[in-house]
């Protein structure tokens, strides 16, 4: 008995910093979140109870609808273009006999360069007037968009900027490409099976749990996108982002690259309407929780089992 | 993929050597000039930014892309006109301090989750995956209320002290990797009369520095080029603003002076840069542990 209480305690000994943790800075958050969700306030008044007026109030919010339009759209784009980009560009590396590891480091180099620090440079690389892009198309005969500063084309230059980040989800379909037996493939070669074939019915099966695994967390980081379509709002829109950047210029242009994280910030942040920030951010929640456990359900690796 | 390896392999007569050979040349070829050109597509908008920093503010504001006349003094000047020095201590002071905060408070639970066996260690795992996995602004309201109401927003306070208690994404990490350390390792320790700290700082450490390193690299990352954060505690006091905040306002202050505010730029990454080129295998380890083992 007195043994097992020693190693509880010792169990509890390594764990308490981060139960601590969870408990303060998730659990009791998330608690709050759901309270206030049913209160109307501001950072100077108390809470006061209103019932479900701040879901009710969800339901004719115009800018709420363009942000979930927005981040609807980033989902179905950004998304499964950046797996595709991310599986071509590891295919290829797979098929190159020389400087695999040459052009595997220069495709990955852009994952590193700081989300800001990237939109910056992308705002002025797609400049509609004096962006060397545009410049570089009109030379071939080209009219090129007006990009960030289009309504139509501001999600499109967020999705070539994720493109360009593309390094982390590179590395991991590498890895999987990398694990296929090569065995399958010298039998399909032997089959007569042609390239595309071959990755038809053997890559891709073999490496299906790892594009549900970036389908998913590709979703989850959608429903997050902040940091960049807020600075490339405030950036192209070339206004002052007034103290630090609680900007009026977010969504910029026409509220096109509005997302759901950023109305959410705005309205609890800019107009202090903290009840109805809660309720959003609740709605997040549920969204982002049904996303993941459809991961937890699919994923052996999570348990801890070897596969 | 059954189909196909139980199709009949027809061998059919072998073409002509030079004929494949010389179809292997093009197929080389043609792969090898993709690549060049997606590593120029990569490369050219870094390349751009490091051209323009070195112009003069009036070239900048051009569609030129190669200096007229290099001023590599832009990257002096940055310092003294602008508030650089102060982000990036800031940023430093950030970045530094809760890497080597998270990874104390982590690795003990990493620990205890990959190698120790306790009731409910399943659902804690569980809940260190979905804390890792919900948007952080789903907290956003309340956490911020929190650190008002203890009169910390405004400083780096918010930012740092949870790192004193662990991260999920980092212990998630950690574990996956502990998991790959054989656990006789740890029983020859036990047997050794060590106890489980003792284990865990003789045996594991040493065995998990690889593992370590990529947490913390990962941390060290998250943290300089973290936005959300010092956006949503330290906008109020311009004080506390790090690196990613001040280049998103500076073009708004500095907004004709390009050169510098590019020159800013390409400083904000260099460090990163030059971190993964010492420490590219631990960084590649370790994104392929964050994925998913097919």
């Amino acid at each position: 008995m007195g043994v097992r209480v020693r190693k509880g305690a010792t169990t509890l000994s390594f764990l308490a910093p981060a139960l601590i943790g969870i408990a303060v800075f998730f659990l009791y958050p998330l608690g709050s979140a759901v309270y206030f969700s049913f209160t109307k306030f501001d950072l100077l008044s108390v809470p006061e109870w209103v019932g479900l007026d701040n879901y009710r109030r969800m339901a004719d919010d115009p800018f709420l609808l363009q942000s979930i339009r927005n981040t609807l759209w980033m989902v179905v784009v950004f998304v499964p273009v950046r797996i595709i980009g991310a599986i071509g560009l590891s295919m290829l590396l797979t098929q190159l006999r020389r400087g695999a590891g040459f052009f595997r480091t220069l495709f990955y180099l852009p994952a590193l360069v700081p989300p800001v620090a990237a939109t910056i440079a992308f705002v002025y690389l797609l400049k509609p007037g004096t962006g060397p892009v545009n410049h570089f198309l009109s030379a071939i005969g080209i009219e090129g968009p007006l990009w960030f500063n289009s309504p139509a084309w501001a999600k499109p230059s967020l999705v070539l900027l994720g493109l360009w980040a593309i390094g982390d989800l590179m590395v991991i379909f590498l890895a999987a490409v990398l694990g296929v037996p090569s065995s399958l493939y010298e039998a399909a070669s032997l089959d007569g099976a042609n390239a595309w074939q071959r990755f038809r019915s053997i890559t891709l099966p073999t490496i299906r749990p790892v594009v549900l695994f970036a389908a998913v967390t590709g979703v989850i980081y959608t429903l997050q996108y902040f940091d960049q379509a807020a600075v490339a709002g405030s950036i192209a829109s070339g206004q002052a982002t007034v103290g630090g950047g609680i900007s009026s210029n977010f969504g910029f242009p026409e509220g096109s690259t509005f997302t759901y994280p950023l109305w959410l910030y705005t309205v609890g942040f800019r107009y202090s309407a903290l009840g109805y920030a809660n309720a959003l951010a609740i709605g997040l929640f549920v969204v982002a929780l049904g996303v993941t456990l459809i991961l937890l359900r699919r994923a052996k690796a999570f348990s801890g089992e070897e596969s | 993929m059954t189909a196909v390896l139980d199709a009949p392999s027809v061998l059919t007569a072998p073409p002509p050597d030079r004929k494949i050979k010389r179809q292997r040349r093009l197929a080389w070829i043609a792969k090898h000039s993709i690549a060049i050109a997606l590593g120029v597509m990569f490369v050219t908008p870094v390349v751009y930014l490091v051209l323009l920093s070195l112009m003069t503010s009036d070239q900048a504001l051009t569609a030129d892309y190669w200096p007229n006349s290099w001023h590599p003094e832009n990257y002096i000047r940055v310092f003294e006109v602008t508030p650089l020095p102060h982000y990036l201590l800031n940023t430093v002071v950030y970045a530094v301090s809760s890497t080597v905060l998270v990874l104390l408070s982590s690795v003990p639970a990493a620990y205890a989750l990959a190698k120790l066996k306790f009731r409910g260690s399943n659902a804690l795992f569980l809940l260190v995956i979905c804390v890792m996995m919900l948007p952080p602004q789903v907290v956003t309201v309340p956490l911020y209320l929190m650190w008002a109401n203890a009169g910390l927003t405004g400083s780096l306070w918010p930012l740092i002290i949870p790192a004193l208690f662990g991260d999920a994404f980092c212990i998630f990490l950690l574990r996956q990797f502990l998991l790959t350390i054989p656990s006789e390792y740890l029983d020859a320790a036990r047997v050794d009369g060590c106890g489980e700290w003792r284990t865990l700082l003789r045996v594991v450490l040493p065995m998990a520095r690889p593992g370590i390193a990529a947490a913390g690299l990962f941390q060290f990352f998250y943290c300089w080029n973290d936005y959300y954060g010092p956006l949503l505690y330290t906008s109020e006091n311009e004080n506390s603003w790090t690196l990613s905040l001040g280049l998103a306002s500076f073009h708004s202050v500095h907004h004709v002076d390009w050169n510098l505010v590019t020159a800013a730029t390409v400083l904000a990454m260099a460090p990163l840069i030059v971190i993964f080129f010492f420490a590219q295998r631990a960084f590649v380890q370790g994104i392929t542990l964050t994925g998913f083992k097919g």
